[in-house]
């Protein structure tokens, strides 16, 4: 079946199988910053936006994207360049697969809260694993990309 | 889990009638769990459509559209005004925003999941269920049900008028599944205890709270009791936590439930 959906504010026309999954269907328009991690829902690396909400692309079908507008990291260069600077000055950004889920998250946070004090932050990185910094350089770069932003 | 078709239906009848099709027709909810099946199915029902994601606030209940997103649930300002926000905290304890955005109150209910974080205060609220096809049936009666269901849940209705309440969900780590969950609400007719992930799916602690709701007072002694009452449903042992585990932390927080219950009824 053919779903019709918003890429990074290009609209995209693709063949799907039912039970296909967004993960695969964005790897298959060629957006690789999208990656698989645990499959499972459980692991954040996956995360994409649709309609401005987080959601694991590894568990959302791709029927469902029809006529909806989906953000991946290639679609917030601002957000992930500052980002990634602060992830740099920290220490936080090692092998840098969660990176893109990360940086997805707080361009949503950034947008829908209007306070983002610690406890904000937490509770939205919260399913945002990674394997190598200990999440605290991660949680100093993303106050010091807010401070910088505010 | 597979399907070979997918259908997004534009009424509940259309999605009711491709349930009683075929019994490898299914509806889809949230889809969190899906990669959890290896089963096929022929048909994918999907409910979003139909407008089933909305929270609406009454004079004497709040329903809750079957497809409304967990993490709707846990910001909703008159969910959180509840039994001391049971539901709300139920909610926003469900693994991480992105997937509370995707997992449906409905599909937590239907699934009758042994490890939902949601039926636990749901049950102790004394939500009810509003099913296309059956109408209504309180949550309890759903759960007692062996088997699926062949009707099309539209709807969980929660009373307000509800006194304080207390929720706990015990766990080793934040994205982790309960080792067991416990809900205290006070009603109209007295307390109401329900106890979930023992593992198995949520149940009442109906001596429990017979003992509550008979007593004068509600003493040391009294919540002694009721917490033993509560330790002495049935548990059982899974990855999360072994049966004696269970019975021992669901006998402390059953004590810290009831006290910080009456305290705030006080």
């Amino acid at each position: 079946m053919k779903i019709e959906l918003t890429v990074n504010a290009r609209r995209r026309s693709v063949e799907v199988s039912p039970d296909d999954y967004l993960v695969d269907t964005l790897k298959k328009l060629g957006y690789k910053s999208v990656r698989r991690g645990c499959d499972t829902t459980s692991c954040g690396v996956c995360t994409v936006l649709v309609d401005g909400d987080p959601i694991p692309s590894c568990a959302f079908l791709s029927v469902r994207a029809d006529q909806r507008a989906v953000t991946t990291v290639e679609g917030i260069p601002e957000t992930a360049s500052a980002l990634a600077e602060e992830f740099g000055q920290t220490g936080a950004d090692q092998c840098g697969f969660c990176n893109p889920g990360i940086a997805l998250t707080v361009h949503a946070m950034q947008e829908k809260e209007s306070d983002t004090d610690d406890e904000t932050i937490r509770r939205h990185l919260v399913g945002h694993l990674c394997r190598c910094t200990g999440y605290q350089s991660q949680h100093e770069a993303i106050k010091a990309y807010l401070g910088d932003e505010k | 889990m597979k399907f070979k078709t997918y259908r997004r239906v534009e009424s509940l009848d259309e999605a009711y009638q491709l349930l009683q099709e075929d019994r490898k027709n299914m509806v889809v909810a949230g889809g969190g769990w899906l990669k959890m099946s290896s089963r096929t199915l022929e048909t994918a029902i999907d409910l979003s459509a139909l407008g089933l994601d909305r929270i609406v606030a009454g004079e004497d209940t709040i329903e809750i559209g079957s497809m409304t997103p967990l993490s709707a649930i846990e910001a909703d300002s008159g969910i959180a005004a509840l039994a001391s926000g049971i539901l709300s905290q139920a909610a926003g304890a469900v693994m991480g925003l992105s997937f509370r955005n995707l997992a449906t109150v409905g599909g937590s209910v239907v699934g009758k999941y042994g490890f939902s974080d949601v039926l636990t205060p749901l049950l102790a609220m004394g939500a009810e269920l509003d099913f296309y096809g059956e109408g209504r049936i309180s949550l309890e009666a759903f759960l007692k049900k062996k088997g699926r269901t062949a009707d099309i849940l539209k709807s969980v209705i929660v009373p307000r008028s509800l006194g304080p309440g207390y929720f706990k969900k015990v766990r080793k780590t934040r994205l982790d599944f309960a080792a067991l969950n416990l809900a205290v609400v006070t009603t109209q007719r007295g307390y109401r205890i329900a106890v979930g992930s023992r593992p198995s799916a949520a149940t009442l602690g109906e001596e429990a709270m017979e003992i509550l709701n008979s007593a004068d007072t509600i003493d040391e002694a009294t919540i002694e009791k009721a917490a033993r009452a509560v330790a002495s449903l049935k548990y059982g042992d899974n990855p999360r936590a072994s049966k004696a585990y269970r019975e021992h932390v669901a006998y402390v927080y059953t004590k810290r439930a009831i006290e910080e219950v009456r305290d705030c009824e006080d």
